[in-house]
C-alpha cells in the first residue's frame, strides 16, 4: 500500500445469500481527499459502506486501513472462522480467537475510521453535549476508581471531553443547542450533530452516508463548507454517499461509480461528468447505443 | 394566563356534582347504608345521605375551583404535560435538596424509635431498595431486560450460608466475597446472551433465574436441597448478637453488661445495611456522570451507534451485568442473615417479577424512582396483611394503572446540563 493512500479496497465480494450485492469491487481513497461514492439506487454504495467500517462482513477480498500510524485489516479484526492451520499454530490460533471474542466493527473506528448513517442514529434522549462524550469514551479516564473518588486527574480529563465537545459543537454551529435532547434537534441539526460525534471519535478519515439527504439548499451549501473544514483544518479524509450531483461534483476530489455490484468508472469530477458508462448508468441506454453527451 | 374574565360554567360543575354523587351513592350504598344485624339487615339512609352530600359539595367547589384562573394554572402546573426526558439547566440545584440530609437523619434514628416489628419491614424495604438499584442498573440504564435477577439475589444469600457451612466464614468476608461470586456469575451469564435483545434475552435470563433455584433445590449434599440453611448472624468486632456466644466469643449483650435482647441484632444489620444501601446510592449516581453510565446509557438508545463509535458492546453489557448482579448479591447477603435460614422457595420467579416492577414503577433509570418504589412495594403488603390474598391481584392493577398514567415511573429521569464554555481541541 502507497503511503498516500489511506484505504485501499480490493476485490471486495459481499453476497446475501444468492444476491451478490458486490462483485469486485476495487478503489483506493487519497489521504487527505474529499472523495464521493455515487451510484444509482441499489447500485451497492451503503453495502460498501457498511463493509468498509465492519458492520458487514464481507465475503471476499480485502480492505486495508491505513491510519493512526499502523495498517488494519478490517476483515481480520471482524473475526474470521478457524483454519486448519491456526490449530498449529498458537499465535494464529490466540490472534484469531482474540478477534473472535472481542472483535467487531468498534476496532474498526479504534483504528481510525468513523462512521454516519444514512438514518440518523443518534442518542436521542440524552443530551446533546452527552451525545458527543460518548463518543470520546476511548479518550476518557475510564478508571471506576478515579471516577468514584471523582479525583483530580478524572476532573481533568472530563473537562478536556467537555472542551472538545464545545469545539465540535461550534464547527457544526449547534453551541446553543448544547443542554438540549439530541431527539428534539430538527432534521439539519440532527445531521450535523451525527457528524460531529464522529468527529469526535478523532478518526483519520470519516465515512458520511448521504450527509445532504433531507436538507435544503442552504443548509446543503453549509454542509459542503463543513466538510471542506474537516478536510482542510482537520487532516481529515473524507468519504462520502451522495446523490446530491451538484454537491458532489462540486467538492470531490475524487468519485467512485458504482452500478450493480461492480465499479463502472473512477476518476475526478471532470472525468465522471462525461463518462458515457455514468451516464448509461443514470439514465439508462439502449443495448449497443453509444451515448455521448 | 390571558387577561380575559374567565366565566364560570355552573351547569357543568352542577352536572359534575350530581354524577360523583350517584357514584357515590353506588360505592357507598351497599357499604354504608345497610348493617347487618343477625340475618336481617337495617337499612340508615341518613348516614349515607351525608356522605353523598359531602362528596357532592366537593366536586362542586373542586369543579367550580378548577374553571377560576388560579384552577386553571393549578390543574396546568400538575397535569403530566411533558412525559419525557428533559435536560435541568447547568447548575440546577433542586428545591428539595434537603430532604436528603433529613432522610439520612431519620433513617438513622429509625432503629432507636422503633419496635422490632417496623425495623424488620424497614430491613426487608432497605434490601428491596438494593435490589431495585442493581436491576435498574441492568434494565434502566444499559436496556437490557433481565427477568431473571432473582438468581443473583439468591447467589448472594446462599454464598452466605454456604460460606458459613463448608469454609467456615462470617457474614464480614462473605459480604465481599458473595458479591464478586454474584458478578462472576452475572459474566457467566452476560457472555453466551450478549448479541440477543429485548424478548429473547428476557426468556434466557428468565431461564437462568429457574436454573439457580433447581440447582439449590436438588445439588442436595451441598445445599441440603429444600431444607434450606442456616446463615450466620453479623459480628460486632468479634462480638456475636446470639444469647449464648460460640466458643472463643463474647455475646454482644455481656460485654456491655445490658440484658439480652433479639432486638440488638436487627438494629445492628439494620445500621449495616443503611451504610451499604447509601454507599450504593453514592457509587450509582457518580457511576451515571461517568464514561461508564454513559455508555450503558448510550448502548439503550442505539447499539449500532454505539459500535460505530469505538465502544465495546461486549464489555460494555458485560459491565452492566456485572456490576447490577454484584448489588443484588449483597442484598442476598443481607436477606440471608436478616431470616438467619435460607432455603430456595425464596427465589422464585415472583421476587424476579417484584424487583422488575419496583424499577419499572419507580421510573426506568431513576434512583430516587426506584427507592420510593421499593418500599411502597415491601412495605404496603405488609401494612395491608388482611389482604394478603389480594396482593398480586393489586399489582397487577397497579401496574396496569401506572401504565396509563405515568408509563415512564413515578420519577421520570432528568439529564444534567452543563456551562457554555469555550471549545478547544488538543
Amino acid at each position: 500500500m502507497s503511503q498516500d493512500s489511506i484505504l485501499k479496497v480490493d476485490n471486495l465480494v459481499m453476497h446475501f445469500g444468492g444476491i451478490k450485492a458486490l462483485n469486485d469491487v476495487n478503489f483506493e481513497i487519497k489521504r487527505g481527499s474529499v472523495s464521493a461514492l455515487i451510484g444509482p439506487n441499489g447500485a451497492g454504495k451503503t453495502t460498501v459502506f457498511n463493509c468498509l467500517t465492519g458492520f458487514y462482513k464481507a465475503t471476499g477480498g480485502n480492505i486495508m486501513l491505513d491510519a493512526c500510524g499502523k495498517t488494519t485489516s478490517v476483515i481480520q479484526v471482524l473475526g474470521e472462522p478457524f483454519q486448519a492451520s491456526d490449530f498449529l499454530n498458537p499465535v494464529a490460533f490466540a490472534k484469531r480467537l482474540k478477534y473472535k471474542m472481542f472483535g467487531g466493527s468498534h476496532l474498526v473506528n479504534r483504528a481510525g475510521l468513523s462512521r454516519t448513517f444514512q438514518n440518523i442514529r443518534l442518542f436521542k434522549e440524552m443530551s446533546v453535549v452527552e451525545n458527543l462524550l460518548v463518543a470520546q469514551h476511548m479518550r476518557a479516564n475510564r478508571s471506576l476508581i478515579a471516577g468514584i473518588l471523582n479525583t483530580k486527574a478524572y476532573k481533568k480529563s472530563e473537562e478536556e471531553a467537555l472542551e472538545r465537545a464545545f469545539y465540535w459543537l461550534g464547527v457544526v454551529d449547534l453551541k446553543d443547542f448544547a443542554n438540549r435532547l439530541a431527539g428534539e434537534l430538527s432534521y439539519g441539526q440532527q445531521r450535523r450533530l451525527e457528524i460531529a460525534r464522529a468527529m469526535c471519535t478523532n478518526p483519520e478519515i470519516v465515512c458520511l452516508d448521504e450527509p445532504a439527504a433531507g436538507l435544503n439548499p442552504s443548509e446543503t451549501e453549509a454542509l459542503t463548507k463543513m466538510i471542506r473544514v474537516l478536510r482542510d483544518q482537520h487532516n481529515t479524509t473524507v468519504l462520502l454517499i451522495e446523490h446530491d450531483m451538484g454537491m458532489v461534483m462540486n467538492i470531490s476530489d475524487y468519485i467512485v461509480v458504482l452500478d450493480h455490484g461492480e465499479v463502472i468508472a473512477k476518476g475526478g469530477p471532470e472525468d465522471i461528468k462525461s463518462n458515457p458508462k455514468v451516464i448509461a448508468a443514470y439514465l439508462g441506454a439502449e443495448e449497443g447505443e453509444e451515448v455521448t453527451l | 394566563m390571558s387577561q380575559a374574565v374567565v366565566s364560570i360554567n355552573y351547569k357543568k360543575s352542577v352536572i359534575d356534582a350530581v354524577i360523583a354523587g350517584l357514584l357515590a351513592l353506588i360505592v357507598f350504598g351497599p357499604i354504608v347504608g345497610i348493617v347487618l344485624d343477625g340475618y336481617d339487615f337495617n337499612a340508615e339512609p341518613e348516614r349515607l345521605m351525608w356522605i353523598v352530600l359531602t362528596v357532592m359539595a366537593g366536586r362542586l367547589a373542586a369543579s367550580v375551583f378548577f374553571q377560576t384562573s388560579k384552577g386553571a394554572a393549578f390543574l396546568y402546573k400538575h397535569s403530566s404535560k411533558e412525559e419525557g426526558v428533559h435536560v435541568l439547566p447547568p447548575g440546577h440545584k433542586s428545591k428539595l435538596r434537603w430532604i436528603i440530609p433529613l432522610t439520612i437523619v431519620i433513617a438513622l434514628l429509625v432503629p432507636f424509635i422503633a419496635s422490632k416489628y417496623i425495623l424488620t419491614v424497614v430491613i426487608l424495604g432497605l434490601i428491596y431498595v438494593l435490589l431495585g438499584l442493581g436491576l435498574n442498573i441492568v434494565v434502566g440504564l444499559a436496556g437490557l431486560l433481565d427477568l431473571g435477577f432473582v438468581g443473583f439475589y439468591a447467589i448472594g444469600a446462599y454464598g452466605l450460608a454456604l460460606g458459613y457451612e463448608h469454609l467456615g466464614l462470617g457474614f464480614w468476608s462473605m459480604l465481599p466475597i458473595s458479591a464478586i461470586i454474584a458478578a462472576i456469575f452475572g459474566a457467566i451469564l452476560g457472555f453466551p446472551v450478549l448479541r440477543m435483545h429485548g424478548d429473547y434475552l428476557a426468556i434466557v435470563t428468565l431461564g437462568f433465574g429457574e436454573i439457580i433455584r433447581l440447582v439449590l433445590t436438588n445439588w442436595t449434599e451441598v445445599t441440603q436441597g429444600p431444607n434450606g440453611m442456616n446463615a450466620p448472624l453479623p459480628t460486632f468486632f468479634g462480638m456475636e448478637f446470639k444469647r449464648r456466644a460460640s466458643e472463643g466469643h463474647v455475646p454482644f449483650h455481656e460485654f456491655f453488661g445490658i440484658p439480652y435482647s433479639s432486638v440488638y441484632k436487627y438494629i445492628f444489620i439494620y445500621l449495616v445495611l443503611l451504610l451499604v444501601v447509601l454507599g450504593v446510592l453514592y457509587v450509582k449516581k457518580r457511576l451515571t456522570k461517568m464514561p461508564i453510565g454513559r455508555a450503558w446509557e448510550a448502548l439503550r438508545e442505539d447499539e449500532i451507534a454505539c459500535r460505530s463509535l469505538g465502544l465495546n458492546h461486549v464489555l460494555v453489557k458485560l459491565s452492566a451485568f456485572m456490576i447490577g448482579a454484584s448489588t443484588g448479591g449483597l442484598a442476598g447477603v443481607f436477606f440471608a442473615t436478616y431470616q438467619g435460614f435460607v432455603n430456595p422457595s425464596s427465589f422464585t420467579f415472583f421476587e424476579s417479577a417484584l424487583i422488575l416492577a419496583i424499577v419499572v414503577l419507580g421510573g426506568m433509570g431513576s434512583t430516587l424512582g426506584v427507592v420510593i418504589a421499593a418500599f411502597v412495594l415491601t412495605v404496603a403488603p405488609e401494612l395491608l396483611r388482611e389482604f394478603a390474598d389480594y396482593r398480586v391481584l393489586a399489582f397487577g392493577m397497579l401496574m396496569v394503572l401506572m401504565m396509563i398514567w405515568k408509563p415512564r415511573g413515578l420519577v421520570r429521569m432528568t439529564r444534567t446540563g452543563v456551562e457554555q464554555r469555550e471549545g478547544n481541541v488538543k
